[in-house]
C-alpha cells in the first residue's frame, strides 16, 4: 500500500488508529530483543552505613560486568553512575543486580545519589 | 538540608516540566484542569505503592524487573503523549477559532483527556516513587536533623512546583495561533526523549543489545547531569552519550507523531467529505 492510499484509509478511519500507530512505533523498539552474553564478570559491592565496600573496583576490559549490590542498611539508596549510565533503587535490606556493558580502558565513578556525602566508589577498567 | 531539597527538586521538576507542557498544549480544552488533577493525585497514588513495593519490582525477571516497569511506564507515556499531540494536530483550528472568539473554555471533545491526565500520572509515579523512598529513608534513619531533612524536602517540592508553573504560563503566553505548534512540537520532542530513555533502561536490562554503542560523547560540553542539561534532557530528550538504539528510537517516535499529526491535521473541510 502505497504512503497516500494509506494516509487517506487513516484518515477515514476513527482516532483510535492512533494508538495503534504509536503501539507499531513501540513495537519497533521493542522488537530487538536480544539474550545476554555468556562470558560474565561478576563482582559484588555492599553498603553499610552509606558507604560502598569495597569502594575502589578493578574490572576486567572488554566483558560484560554482573554487579551485584546489597544494601545492608534499612534505608534505600539510588544506586548510580553517569560514567556507567545506571540508576538504580535500591531498597532497604535488599539487593538488586546492575548489567553494565563491556568497558573500555579508564576510570569510571558511582555514587548514592541519597547520600551523595558518603557513599562514594569508582571502577578502573584496565 | 540542601541536599534534601536538591534531590526532591530534581524529580519534582522533571515530572512538573512534563505537566506544565501538556497544559499548555491542552490549554482550551475543556475539563483538562480536572484531568490533570486527577493524574496527579493516581500518580501520587501510584508513587507510595511503588515504593512500597520497590524491592519485589526490583528482583523481578532476574533482577531486571525495575527496567522493565520504568521501560514500560515511560513507552506508555509515550502513546498517551503521541495520542494527544494527534488529536490536538486534528482539532487544532477549531480550538484557535473557539479560543479567540470566546476567550474561555471549549467543549471541542474531550477524548484526549484521557490520555493527558494518564500521561501525567505516569510521571508523577515515576518520579514520586523516588521521593517517597527517599522521605521514608530520612524517616527511618530518625537523626537529629531529619526535620530538618524534611523542610528541604518540602522547599524542594515547592520549587519544583513554581519552575513548572513558569515554564506553563510562559508557554501560555505564546500567541494562540503558534502556541499550538509550538507546543505540540515539544510534546513530540519529550515523548521521542522518553522513548530514547525507554530503550536505554532495557538496554540496562540487557534485553537490547542492537546498536548498543555510545555514538558520542558531549557530557564535557554539556552533561546530562547539570542543571541546563536536565531541562534539556526532560523537554527535549537531549542526550550527552546516547547509543544507536536511542538515537534510533528518538527520530522514529518523533517521525510517527509527526507523520500522524501531518495526516490528522485540521482538514479545510470536516473529515469524510472530501471529494
Amino acid at each position: 500500500m502505497s504512503i497516500s492510499r494509506f494516509a487517506r484509509a487513516v484518515r477515514r478511519s476513527s482516532f483510535s488508529s492512533v494508538l495503534l500507530g504509536s503501539v507499531l512505533a513501540g513495537g519497533v523498539m521493542g522488537g530487538a530483543l536480544v539474550a545476554q552474553a555468556e562470558d560474565t564478570h561478576e563482582v559484588e559491592i555492599s553498603i553499610k552505613d552509606h558507604k560502598f565496600e569495597p569502594d575502589a573496583l578493578k574490572l576486567p576490559v572488554g566483558k560484560p560486568i554482573k554487579i551485584t549490590v546489597k544494601n545492608l542498611d534499612a534505608t534505600p539508596e539510588e544506586f548510580e553512575s553517569h560514567d556507567l549510565g545506571f540508576e538504580k533503587i535500591i531498597a532497604g535490606n535488599s539487593s538488586a543486580i546492575i548489567r553494565v556493558k563491556p568497558l573500555k580502558p579508564g576510570t569510571y565513578i558511582f555514587f548514592g545519589e541519597f547520600h551523595q556525602d558518603s557513599a562514594l566508589g569508582h571502577v578502573v577498567a584496565e | 538540608m540542601l541536599a534534601a531539597l536538591i534531590i526532591v527538586f530534581r524529580e519534582v521538576l522533571e515530572a512538573g516540566l512534563i505537566i506544565g507542557v501538556v497544559l499548555a498544549a491542552s490549554r482550551g480544552v475543556h475539563g483538562r484542569n480536572g484531568a490533570v488533577a486527577l493524574g496527579v493525585l493516581a500518580g501520587i497514588a501510584g508513587s507510595i505503592i511503588v515504593a512500597v513495593f520497590a524491592s519485589g519490582i526490583s528482583n523481578a525477571f532476574d533482577g531486571r524487573g525495575q527496567e522493565i516497569f520504568v521501560a514500560a511506564i515511560l513507552l506508555f507515556a509515550v502513546i498517551m503523549l503521541g495520542w494527544h499531540v494527534a488529536w490536538m494536530a486534528h482539532h487544532a483550528r477549531e480550538m484557535t477559532q473557539q479560543l479567540r472568539q470566546l476567550g474561555s473554555d471549549v467543549s471541542a471533545g474531550r477524548q484526549s483527556l484521557f490520555a493527558l491526565g494518564a500521561a501525567v500520572a505516569v510521571a508523577v509515579m515515576r518520579e514520586g516513587s523516588e521521593v517517597v523512598l527517599f522521605m521514608t529513608g530520612i524517616l527511618m534513619q530518625g537523626k537529629d536533623n531529619g526535620f530538618e531533612l524534611l523542610i528541604g524536602s518540602g522547599i524542594g517540592l515547592m520549587l519544583g512546583a513554581v519552575v513548572s508553573m513558569v515554564l506553563y504560563f510562559g508557554l501560555a503566553a505564546i500567541p494562540i495561533k503558534q502556541m499550538f505548534t509550538v507546543t505540540g512540537v515539544l510534546i513530540t520532542l519529550l515523548a521521542a526523549g522518553l522513548a530514547a530513555s525507554a530503550v536505554k533502561q532495557l538496554s540496562n536490562a540487557g534485553l537490547l543489545n542492537v546498536f548498543d554503542s555510545t555514538v558520542w560523547d558531549s557530557s564535557s560540553i554539556l552533561s546530562e547531569d547539570s542543571w541546563p542539561g536536565r531541562v534539556l534532557s526532560i523537554l527535549v530528550g537531549y542526550m550527552d552519550r546516547p547509543t544507536g538504539m536511542q538515537l534510533i528510537a528518538y527520530v522514529a517516535t518523533a517521525a510517527a507523531i509527526f507523520f500522524m499529526s501531518y495526516i490528522l491535521r485540521a482538514p479545510a473541510k470536516p473529515v469524510g467529505q472530501r471529494a
